[in-house]
């Protein structure tokens, strides 16, 4: 897929996640969109997987470890094939493979449950020792939330990861500076992070986490580092494509209306 | 009929820590960035000093809790009730209980009526967990009116405290000049056929049932059994004895929660026919919460007819 392409694929994918959501009536806008160009990038171009088998043992892995951003995994499953877009629209409802945060034992394509923040990486380290175990050539994926890397489990599994010389495991931190209760810096800094990962041993780059192009060329890059997992700092927008989200952290765990929904669908055309 | 009230417990809490910090500058209040969800951001509003949100990192503001007891403080730390447990427990389980420090332990989300997020934000083994932990005392309050007065107790009672709040507004079960007192069930209502004990969101059921069940003829005791741990053995022996059968019903799993505290009373004194009403070792789903509540069998109904299998098998 082309560099067009893959944009025109990302706004596909909002797109849906503001229609399952307003549909939901429930769930997060904010954070589903600010990783939504990563994971796009991942599905539509750079993985190899094969959503008619999904348990084909040579696939890539994909991990949400911020399960809330379920909505932008599950559009991009549904554009790929694991599923059909129509179930898009049963998310979070009784009886649902469309769970509020992803649950492998429901949906074909979810490699983790996830939506207790903090656990992805670890999952994400075993999936990626195994790989060298079994001297396998698949890469693991995985995306983390800037506010979700507050959890001590997350440099535990960044020692582990580097300490095994994981350069199969590629993790993404969504930067969009917020969590919950408000900016990141007044909560529990981060900064300065690049160091942090850094120190722990990790190759890391820094990008725009929604140009397409910087997406790819770091991807590649990571491919090319020898004996250390890499880490890609992904400065992103929260609510990224609908102008009355974006950065308005309102929106973190709140879905649109019926009347949003429509203003920001026409935004996204 | 009259619209029935609904009060959230969690802004229960929310007041009642105004009014605590207001009266105790040792008061002071720890969050796990869902201070919004928890209303402990009220607090902090009022009293920014002596609130500190520890961001996502529920383990390690448990341990600073318990730093802050050793030094006099009184710390409310609060979280989800599935992240604020589990996600912690041994630190829980050491640096507050072992070491016996006096650390208020609040959470809002528990069980199922959490609802559309699903399993993962779904508590359903907290009150087994902390049931287990040797020094912890264990309250689910049934209503508004009992999470105040529940605060209050944990916070002018020395040691380590655990108090189950909901996302779901509650009815007002109880009254403003309800005593509550820890350790003590209460009977909300008398009956002579069956004994129903409740805890948390579960009471309002039992109380539906009983009025179904009445309406049938059949007369039940109801018992609001708001502290889980230490369990009042009296009150549940004087049920079974003058009743002669017991259903138990909570929002948790049945294994390790409420039911299995009365089973354990009973099966060393005086064993009758029960039954416990509960989730059947299951995870959670997305749904409703009142989708979830008829989906896991945790409604008036079940309990119904847990009542009159329970009769029948006197
Ligand atoms: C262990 C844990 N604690 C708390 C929560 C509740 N929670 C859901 S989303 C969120 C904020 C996440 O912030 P961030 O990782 O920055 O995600 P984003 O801003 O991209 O949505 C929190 C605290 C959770 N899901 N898991």
């Amino acid at each position: 897929m082309e560099i067009y392409e893959l944009e025109e694929k990302a706004k596909e994918v909002r797109r849906w996640i503001i229609k399952m959501l307003a549909e939901a009536g429930s769930g997060h806008p904010g954070g589903s969109l600010s990783c939504v160009d990563l994971i796009t990038c991942l599905y539509f171009k750079v993985m190899r997987h094969d959503p008619k088998n999904p348990k084909w043992q040579d696939r890539d892995r994909f991990i949400l470890s911020k399960g809330h951003g379920a909505p932008a995994l599950y559009a991009c499953l549904a554009l790929t094939g694991y599923f059909e877009v129509e179930r898009l629209m049963t998310l979070r409802k009784l009886d649902s493979i469309l769970q509020g945060h992803p649950d492998m034992s429901f949906t074909p394509g979810v490699e983790m449950s996830t939506g207790s923040l903090g656990q992805g990486l670890s999952v994400a380290t075993g999936m990626a020792i195994s790989g060298k175990l079994d001297k396998k050539d698949y890469r693991v994926y995985v995306v983390l939330g800037d506010g979700e890397i507050q959890e001590g489990q997350i440099w535990e599994a960044g020692m582990a990861a580097s300490h095994y010389r994981l350069d199969n495991l590629t993790a993404f931190m969504d930067y969009n500076r917020f969590q919950i209760d408000g900016l990141i810096e007044n909560v529990i800094g981060i900064e300065p992070v690049v160091d942090k990962w850094k120190s722990f041993g990790w190759e890391v780059l820094e990008i725009d986490g929604h140009r397409i192009r910087e997406i790819l060329d770091a991807i590649d890059t990571a491919k090319r580092v020898k004996g250390r997992p890499t880490m890609i700092i992904a400065h992103t927008v929260k609510g990224k494509g609908v102008s009355f989200m974006e950065g308005e952290n309102r929106f973190h765990g709140v879905a649109p209306t019926k009347e949003e929904r429509d203003r920001a669908l026409q935004e996204l055309t | 009929m009259k619209e029935e009230e609904l009060v959230g417990t969690r802004d229960a809490y929310g007041k009642a820590l105004l009014e605590l910090g207001r009266d105790n500058k040792q008061v002071v209040v720890l969050d796990s960035d869902v201070s919004e969800s928890t209303r402990t951001k009220w607090f902090a509003k009022e009293f920014p000093d002596r609130f500190f949100n520890m961001g996502i990192a529920e383990a390690n503001m448990m341990g600073v809790a318990s730093g802050l007891a050793t030094c006099g403080k009184i710390p409310f730390a609060s979280s989800f009730c599935e992240f604020g447990t589990s996600r912690c427990y041994e630190q829980i389980k050491l640096s507050i209980c072992w070491a016996r420090q006096n650390v208020k332990i609040v959470v809002s989300h528990a069980g199922i009526t959490v609802g559309e997020d699903g399993a993962s934000h779904q508590a359903i083994d907290d009150i087994a967990l902390m049931r287990g932990l040797p020094n912890m005392t264990v309250l689910v309050p049934c209503d508004a009116i009992e999470t105040k007065k529940a605060v209050f107790a944990a916070a002018t009672t020395d040691g380590p405290f655990y108090i189950r709040l909901a996302r779901a507004k509650f009815p007002l079960i109880l009254k403003d000049d309800y005593q509550f007192k820890i350790g003590k069930g209460v009977v909300l209502r008398e009956g002579k056929e069956a004994t129903i004990i409740a805890c948390g969101l579960m009471v309002k059921q039992a109380l539906l049932a009983h009025d179904t069940l009445s309406r049938e003829g059949i007369s039940v005791m109801v018992i609001n059994m708001s502290t889980v741990k230490p369990i009042d053995k009296d009150i549940i022996i004087k049920a079974a004895k003058e009743t002669g059968a017991i259903v138990t019903a909570e929002e948790h799993t049945i294994i390790g929660g409420l039911g299995s505290a009365v089973a354990e009373v009973l099966v060393e004194s005086n064993p009758v026919p029960m039954k416990r009403i509960g989730i059947l070792d299951r995870f959670g789903i997305s749904g409703s919460p009142d989708e979830l509540l008829k989906r896991f069998k945790l409604t008036g109904e079940d309990i119904h007819n847990a009542v009159l299998e329970v009769i029948k098998r006197k």
